[in-house]
C-alpha cells in the first residue's frame, strides 16, 4: 500500500485523530492524536491490508519550540511497506498512550522516551527511568538541559 | 526420596510447592539473586535481577544503563555530520564498521550522494570481515559461558587476522572511522586483496575444525537444546532481528530484503535455524547461525574481492556536509542484528536529532520472556545467544 | 628473572632481602579481577587470548575482588557504574593495584566534552597506580602498563607505606 493508502484508510476509520500528514518526503509521515495511539496502532497492526506486525524504531525528539514528540517507526514483514507516525506534545502537557500492549518491544522505547525527554507514557506497565539512575534529576535529551555539578559527590563536567 | 512433578524439557514457570515421599508438602519460597554488574559471564556490565524458587526461574528483570555514554547528546553537539563517526563505531565495539555503514548510509540518503562503484565494493568486503570478526568474539565468549576455555583461544586467534588486514587499510584495530560520509578514509593497499584471499582460504577449514570442538560437542548440544526458545510471533513481537530472529526460522535479512550497497549484485543466501538439534529457536539455533553466517560472509568477500573494480574512493566526499532540512531512517544488517539510525536535519551542518536503534536493546527486552521456568545456568546461556555488547544497549 | 637465573652456579642456594623476595613474588603473579566495561575490555581479552598472552606475566582472571591484586578498569565508567567500582576497590584485599586503561577511564576520553552521565576519569573514585593511553590501547600497550606496574611493585618497601 502507498502512504496516501494508508492514510485514506486512517482517516475512514479514525476521522479527526489524524491530525496531519506529510506524503511528499521520502519518508512520509502521518501525525496522530497522542491520547489515541494505542487503537491507531491496533488498527495498522490487525488490518489484513496494513498488517504492520514489526515496530523498527521509537524516538522521542525535542522540537526545541516547546513541542517534544514521539516517532514510530513500522514496517510490515508481510507487505513489506513502511509508515512513519508521529505523535507530538507540549512540554507543559507531556503525556502520550502507550504502545506496549500492540508492539511488546515499545516498552523499554517508551522507557528510554520517558527517561531523556520526560514524556509521560500513560497507561505504560513499568514507567521507570532505564538508561539514568534512578535518582537521576532532570531529563537530559531536552535542548534546555542544564548538566548538574554533582552527582552523588562525583563532579560531573570535567 | 524427594519427587517433583515431572517437568517437560521447557520447565513449568511455577514450580509450586514440592510434595515429598511421605506425603508432606516442602514449602517453598522466592528468593532474589543479583547478578551484578560485575560478572564474568554478562558479557559487559549488565545486572540482571533473578528472581528464582529454587534453581528454577521465576522472572528477570535486567537493569541496564550502566553504560549510558550520551552518544545522542554528543551527536547534536558536534560541528558536523563526520564528527558524529568516531562516535558510531563505539556504539557496537566488536563490529563498529558496520555501525558506522549504517549511520553513513543514512547522511548520503539524506544528501543523495552516488557513491563510486569501488567504495560499495570496499564497504561490502570490510563490512563482511568485521562480520566474521564480530561472530568470533561472540562464539568464543559463549564457548566461555558454556564453560569451554579453548575455542575463545581460537576464535581470538583467527580475529587477529582480520585484525591485521583492517590495521594493514586504515591504521586501527578496533574503533576504525574508516567509512566517511561519500566514501573512506584510505584506499585499500596493494596487497590488501592477495591477503584477503589467503585469509579466505585459511579460515573456511577452521569454522569445520570449530564446529567439531564446540558445537557438536555432546556437552554443547545437551546443555543448548531446546534451552531458551523463541517463538515466531514473540520474536516479531519484539522486533528482534538478526540470528535472534533468524535462529526461529524466518528467513529475513536486511542484506536480501531490505537491500544496501551491492549486497544484492552477490550470490548468497541467509543462514536460519530448523532445530536440528532441538527446537527452532533454541539457543543452539541461534549459535549455528552465527557459525553458518561466517562461511557465508567468506563467500561474499570472495566474490566481492573478484568483482572490484577501479576508482577513486574519495570521489564523492563532499566539501561541506549540509543536508536539507529532513528526516530519514535507514538500516542495516549487523552481526546482531538491524542497526537503525533516525536522523533528523535541520538544514544546519549539525544534526538536529541521532537516535540509535540498536540491535542488542531490542534484542535484549526479549530475555524476560525466553527465560522463565529454566534454570540459572541456563540463564547464562540465553544470555549469552543474545549477544549482547552494552555499548550499543546502553549508548 | 634476573633474580633467579644469576643465583643457580652457587648450588641453589642465593640471598636475598625479604623486600626483593615478597616484591618478586607479588609481581609475577599478580592476580586479575576478572571485568570489562566497553571497548577496552575487548583489547584486555584480546590481551589475554593466545596471541598476546597475559598469563606468561602471571597474571589469571579471578572472577571475584577477594582474591585479586589488579584491576584494569578498561573501558568508560560511567556515574551509574561508579559506586559499584568503588565498592568493588574496597572489596579487593591489599596490596592492590589499578592500572587504568584507555582514555575513557583515564580523563573521560572523547567523552569528556557533553558527557552528563560520564566520569571523567576512574581516578576521581579511586586511587591509580598506572594509566595506559589509547583508545583503545593495543595489547602491547597494556602489556608495557603492565610492566611498568611490575616496575613499581619491584620498588616497594615494607617499612613505607604505600601512598
Amino acid at each position: 500500500m502507498t502512504a496516501e493508502e494508508i492514510l485514506n484508510s486512517l482517516k475512514a476509520k479514525f476521522g479527526d485523530a489524524i491530525v496531519e500528514a506529510k506524503l511528499d518526503a521520502p519518508q512520509p509521515w502521518i501525525v496522530v492524536n497522542p491520547s489515541r495511539t494505542k487503537e491507531i496502532a491496533f488498527f495498522l497492526r490487525d488490518d489484513p491490508a496494513t498488517r504492520f506486525d514489526y515496530m523498527m524504531c521509537l524516538s522521542g525528539v525535542d522540537y526545541n519550540n516547546g513541542k517534544l514528540g514521539i516517532v514510530y517507526h513500522l514496517f510490515s514483514m508481510v507487505h513489506r511497506h513502511k509508515i512513519v507516525l508521529k505523535a507530538f506534545c507540549t512540554k507543559e502537557q507531556p503525556h502520550i498512550q502507550s504502545v506496549t500492549s500492540v508492539w511488546a518491544t515499545a516498552n523499554w522505547h517508551e522507557r528510554e522516551a520517558f527517561d531523556m525527554y520526560g514524556i509521560v507514557i500513560d497507561e505504560h506497565p513499568d514507567l521507570r527511568r532505564i538508561l539514568l539512575p534512578y535518582d537521576w534529576e532532570g531529563h537530559p535529551l531536552r535542548k534546555d538541559y542544564q548538566v548538574p555539578e554533582f552527582y552523588n559527590g562525583m563532579k560531573v563536567p570535567y | 526420596m524427594i519427587e517433583t512433578k515431572s517437568l517437560p524439557t521447557q520447565y513449568a514457570s511455577q514450580p509450586g510447592p514440592v510434595q515429598t515421599s511421605s506425603g508432606k508438602t516442602l514449602r517453598t519460597d522466592e528468593m532474589i539473586i543479583n547478578m551484578g554488574p560485575q560478572h564474568p559471564s554478562t558479557h559487559g556490565v549488565l545486572r540482571l535481577e533473578i528472581v528464582v524458587e529454587g534453581e528454577i526461574i521465576i522472572d528477570v528483570i535486567p537493569h541496564i544503563g550502566y553504560l549510558h555514554r550520551c552518544f545522542e547528546k554528543h551527536a547534536e553537539h558536534m560541528t558536523n555530520y563526520q564528527q558524529v563517526i568516531p562516535y558510531c563505531d563505539r556504539l557496537d565495539y566488536c563490529a563498529a564498521i558496520n555501525d558506522e555503514h549504517s549511520y553513513v548510509l543514512a547522511v548520503e540518503r539524506m544528501l543523495k550522494i552516488e557513491l563510486p562503484e569501488r567504495v560499495e565494493y570496499i564497504r561490502v568486503v570490510m563490512a563482511e570481515l568485521q562480520r566474521i570478526a564480530s561472530h568470533l568474539i561472540a562464539v568464543g565468549t559463549f564457548g566461555i559461558d558454556a564453560g569451554a576455555f579453548t575455542p575463545f583461544l581460537y576464535a581470538f586467534h583467527d580475529r587477529e587476522l582480520i585484525l591485521d588486514l583492517f590495521e594493514m587499510t586504515c591504521g586501527a584495530r578496533l574503533l576504525y572511522n574508516y567509512f566517511w560520509i561519500g566514501g573512506l578514509s584510505h584506499d585499500i593497499p596493494p596487497q590488501f586483496v592477495d591477503k584477503a584471499k589467503q585469509f579466505c582460504t585459511y579460515f573456511r577449514p577452521r569454522i569445520k575444525e570449530f564446529n567439531d570442538l564446540l558445537t557438536y560437542n555432546e556437552i554443547f548440544v545437551k546443555r543448548t537444546a531446546n534451552v531458551g526458545v523463541l517463538p515466531k510471533d514473540v520474536a516479531l513481537n519484539y522486533a528482534s532481528s538478526g540470528p535472534m530472529l533468524r535462529g526461529s526460522g524466518i528467513n529475513w535479512d536486511l542484506r536480501r530484503d531490505d537491500p544496501y550497497s551491492v549486497y544484492h549484485k552477490l550470490q548468497w543466501e541467509p543462514q536460519i535455524g530448523k532445530g536440528e538439534m532441538g527446537t527452532v529457536g533454541d539457543v543452539w539455533d541461534r549459535h549455528i547461525v552465527r557459525m553458518r553466517e561466517m562461511e557465508v560472509s567468506l563467500s561474499i568477500i570472495e566474490q566481492a574481492l573478484a568483482a572490484l573494480p577501479e576508482g577513486n574512493v574519495q570521489a564523492a566526499i563532499p566539501k561541506r556536509i549540509r543536508p536539507d532540512a529532513g528526516e530519514v531512517y535507514a538500516r542495516t544488517e549487523t552481526p546482531r542484528g538491524e542497526l537503525g539510525f533516525y536522523v533528523i536535519s535541520d538544514g544546519s551542518g549539525t544534526p538536529f536529532r541521532v537516535k540509535a536503534r540498536a540491535p542488542a536493546f531490542v534484542n535484549l527486552s526479549v530475555l524476560p520472556a525466553i527465560s522463565r521456568g529454566c534454570m540459572i545456568a541456563d540463564l547464562v546461556l540465553i544470555a549469552g545467544s543474545v549477544d549482547i555488547v552494552l555499548g550499543q544497549v546502553d549508548r | 628473572m634476573g633474580l633467579l637465573d644469576q643465583r643457580f652456579e652457587n648450588g641453589n642456594v642465593f640471598v636475598t632481602s625479604l623486600e626483593n623476595l615478597l616484591n618478586w613474588a607479588r609481581l609475577s603473579s599478580l592476580y586479575q579481577m576478572q571485568f570489562g566495561l566497553a571497548c577496552c575490555a575487548i583489547e584486555m581479552m584480546a590481551a589475554s587470548a593466545s596471541d598476546f598472552d597475559i598469563m606468561r606475566f602471571g597474571i589469571i582472571p579471578r572472577a571475584t575482588p577477594r582474591q585479586a591484586d589488579v584491576m584494569f578498569v578498561a573501558g568508560t565508567v560511567t556515574l551509574k557504574m561508579a559506586s559499584r567500582i568503588k565498592r568493588l576497590y574496597d572489596q579487593m584485599a591489599e596490596p592492590r593495584y589499578i592500572i587504568s586503561m584507555g582514555s575513557c577511564a583515564n580523563c573521560g576520553g572523547p567523552y569528556w566534552e557533553h558527557g552528563y552521565h560520564v566520569l571523567k576519569g576512574v581516578d576521581r573514585v579511586i586511587p591509580v597506580d598506572v594509566y595506559v593511553p589509547g583508545c583503545p590501547p593495543r595489547p602491547e600497550a597494556l602489556l608495557e602498563g603492565i610492566i611498568k606496574l611490575q616496575e613499581k611493585v619491584r620498588k616497594e618497601s615494607l617499612v613505607k607505606k604505600p601512598a
